[in-house]
């Protein structure tokens, strides 16, 4: 069912030896858009005339002889919580319809630097609340593998844009799994990175202590060349690890031979026995490939749930107080400020947007912060600490990164406690910052794509990529 | 923030939500919700609020509470002066502005 697109490796490769051109490639992936587009809604914003240019400019450097970056001629679509200076950034929301960013962040800056053909911005459940993409403003995507499903979510139109060959590879954000659980559902390569190893300037903050930028590719080589471009230290976000970018190309054909897979023995229930199945034929391949399988305990794990859908709502409530009708997006006018701001915000924001802020505010208001966001982050330190355990025999732990493969629309959206459940494997590595990927490992129920998801320490990115190439070669 | 709970494993009084609490965090987070908005609400969260219970048989009094990832402290640097946003540009993208200022209605003295 999935269609074969060129790699971003094998595009960079093409344009740079003259094989083909950057113009050429863009418009190969703008007849695809022409042709599904309608039916997929991946976009909120197609950047045409902009990607044209970029692209008839690195052809003109290419004839001339002049440098280009690692990315040249590589078109990649941006999720549209991240600010592109003088392109409208919506969030996907109604409260910042029209807003025109004065700023690029500096994921955009970095792949503007490297050569990248920025082809536009993806749609996300509003500002990245939800599992399916079905809470944007602007309507729902579709899985382009099954147009009846939903692609995941929060990156929902990060993941569509590249499974339908619109991009040849997007950036989403990560708060709870928003990149990871739309790649399996997509069946794409979807990396968290480590918290403080992507800049988070110009996103638009959701829950500041959770949030990381990270790829959506077809390939474990090409996240790995995205990740190179996009990591290193950032002096304009105060949350970057001081450190040089990762060298993660390097890495991919070293094997997993000596490396330890922990196992979760008591993991959460209620997965489909066909991802089950899959995870299983994961762990087969390792040790085939030369790791060890070891039995790990996560007994804080069912817990994840709770602590995060307190600390990020709360996280929310607050990061979301900035968006009043004063310095961006809309205004609904009214006689004083106080009656502006709630009719702003109650015009503004959708109802999963309202009900994390109301959750947020809740669990944060005096009397109830003690019991509820206090209580929350203890039980985050006994999750941290979970695994910090865990790695001290084991190298890298495997799991499903969805309970299920994609579902259909509607399935999830009368009970936001269950769309909550679709993120209980992703969430953990959000809450102790460390670093996560799922890579596409076989098909489930209908035959849709499943993805492993490998966990690994903060930091441990050159492991988890070794692991992750592992298994994309078995597969 | 002074909180009358504890850690205990369980503290019931603060579990009661119903419109009137509902309605007072809708005003704390400046949102105006409609009367029926406000019923679905306080289901929905008491519904969540329910289902977060689990992690009152938890024993936390030894735990400290982790509020982020990072062994990090503030960062600071040298106090130089940096290219920064323009102003025509920033004040571009509000909903109202007038001489070179964010416009908002009235704050205080508004009489009806």
């Amino acid at each position: 069912m999935a269609q074969h697109f060129d790699s971003v490796v094998d595009i960079v490769r093409d344009v740079r030896s003259g094989a083909t051109s950057a113009t050429r490639v863009l418009e190969d992936h703008f007849a695809r858009i022409d042709e599904r587009e309608g039916e997929i809604h991946a976009f909120n914003l197609v950047m045409r005339d902009e990607a044209r240019a970029v692209a008839t400019r690195i052809d003109a450097d290419i004839a001339a002889g002049r440098p280009v970056g690692p990315l040249a001629g590589v078109p990649i679509a941006l999720k549209d919580n991240m600010c592109t200076r003088g392109v409208a950034t919506t969030c996907s929301s109604k409260i910042l319809e029209g807003w025109k960013p004065p700023y690029d962040a500096t994921v955009v800056t970095k792949l503007r630097d490297a050569g990248a053909v920025l082809v536009g911005k993806t749609n996300l459940d509003e500002f990245a609340m939800g599992s399916s993409t079905e809470n944007s403003a602007f309507g729902p995507t579709r899985n382009p593998l099954d147009t009846s499903r939903v692609p995941g979510g929060s990156s929902g139109g990060s993941a569509a844009a590249v499974a339908a060959g619109f991009a040849a590879a997007s950036l989403g954000s990560d708060t709870g799994g928003s990149i990871r659980q739309p790649a399996a559902l997509c069946g794409l390569v979807g990396v968290k990175p480590t918290y403080g190893l992507v800049s988070r300037q110009g996103l638009v903050a959701f829950a500041s202590s959770l949030d990381q930028i990270g790829p959506f590719t077809h390939t474990v080589a090409d996240a790995a060349l995205l990740m190179d471009t996009i990591s290193g230290h950032d002096p304009l976000d105060s949350t970057s690890l001081p450190i040089a970018p990762v060298q993660l190309g390097a890495v991919l054909n070293v094997g997993v031979d000596g490396l330890r897979i922990g196992r979760v023995v008591d993991m959460p229930e209620g997965s489909e026995p066909e991802v089950l199945a899959r995870l299983d034929a994961a762990f087969g391949a390792l040790e085939k490939a030369g790791a060890t399988i070891v039995d790990v305990r996560l007994p804080s794990l069912e817990y994840g749930l709770t602590a995060y859908y307190l600390v990020a709502p709360a996280e929310a409530s607050s990061n979301l107080a900035r968006f009043d009708g004063v310095r961006y997006g809309m205004r609904v006018e009214a006689e004083d400020l106080n009656a502006m701001y709630g009719a702003t915000r109650s015009a503004g924001f959708g109802a999963e947007v309202k009900r994390r802020i109301m959750l947020g505010t809740y669990a944060l208001s005096a009397g109830y912060y003690d019991a509820y966001y206090g209580k929350a982050l203890k039980v985050r330190r006994l999750i941290a600490d979970d695994f910090a355990r865990a790695y001290s025999t084991c190298d890298v732990i495997l799991t499903p990164t969805s309970p299920t493969v994609a579902f259909p629309f509607g399935d999830k959206t009368a009970d936001p406690l269950a769309m909550y459940l679709c993120d209980v494997f992703t969430i953990p590595s959000n809450l102790a910052g460390h670093a996560a990927m799922s890579v596409p490992f076989g098909s489930g129920a209908h035959g849709l794509p499943v993805g492993v998801q490998v966990l690994a320490p903060a930091l441990a990115e050159e492991t988890m990529f070794r692991v992750a190439a592992a298994l994309e070669r078995a597969t | 923030m002074n909180a009358p709970a504890s850690d205990d494993a369980t503290t019931p009084e603060v579990r009661v939500l119903d419109d009137e609490v509902v309605a007072k965090v809708a005003r704390l987070a400046r949102l105006e919700l409609t009367p029926a908005e406000l019923t679905l609400m306080t289901k929905q969260l008491s519904g969540m609020l329910e289902h977060f219970r689990d992690i009152d048989k938890l024993d936390l009094s030894a735990v400290a509470p982790m509020a982020q990832p990072l062994p990090l402290k503030n960062v600071m640097r040298e106090d130089v002066v940096q290219p920064c946003l323009d102003r025509d540009e920033v004040l571009a993208a509000a909903p109202a502005a007038q001489d070179h200022r964010f416009r908002v209605p009235p704050t205080i003295g508004f009489v009806e």
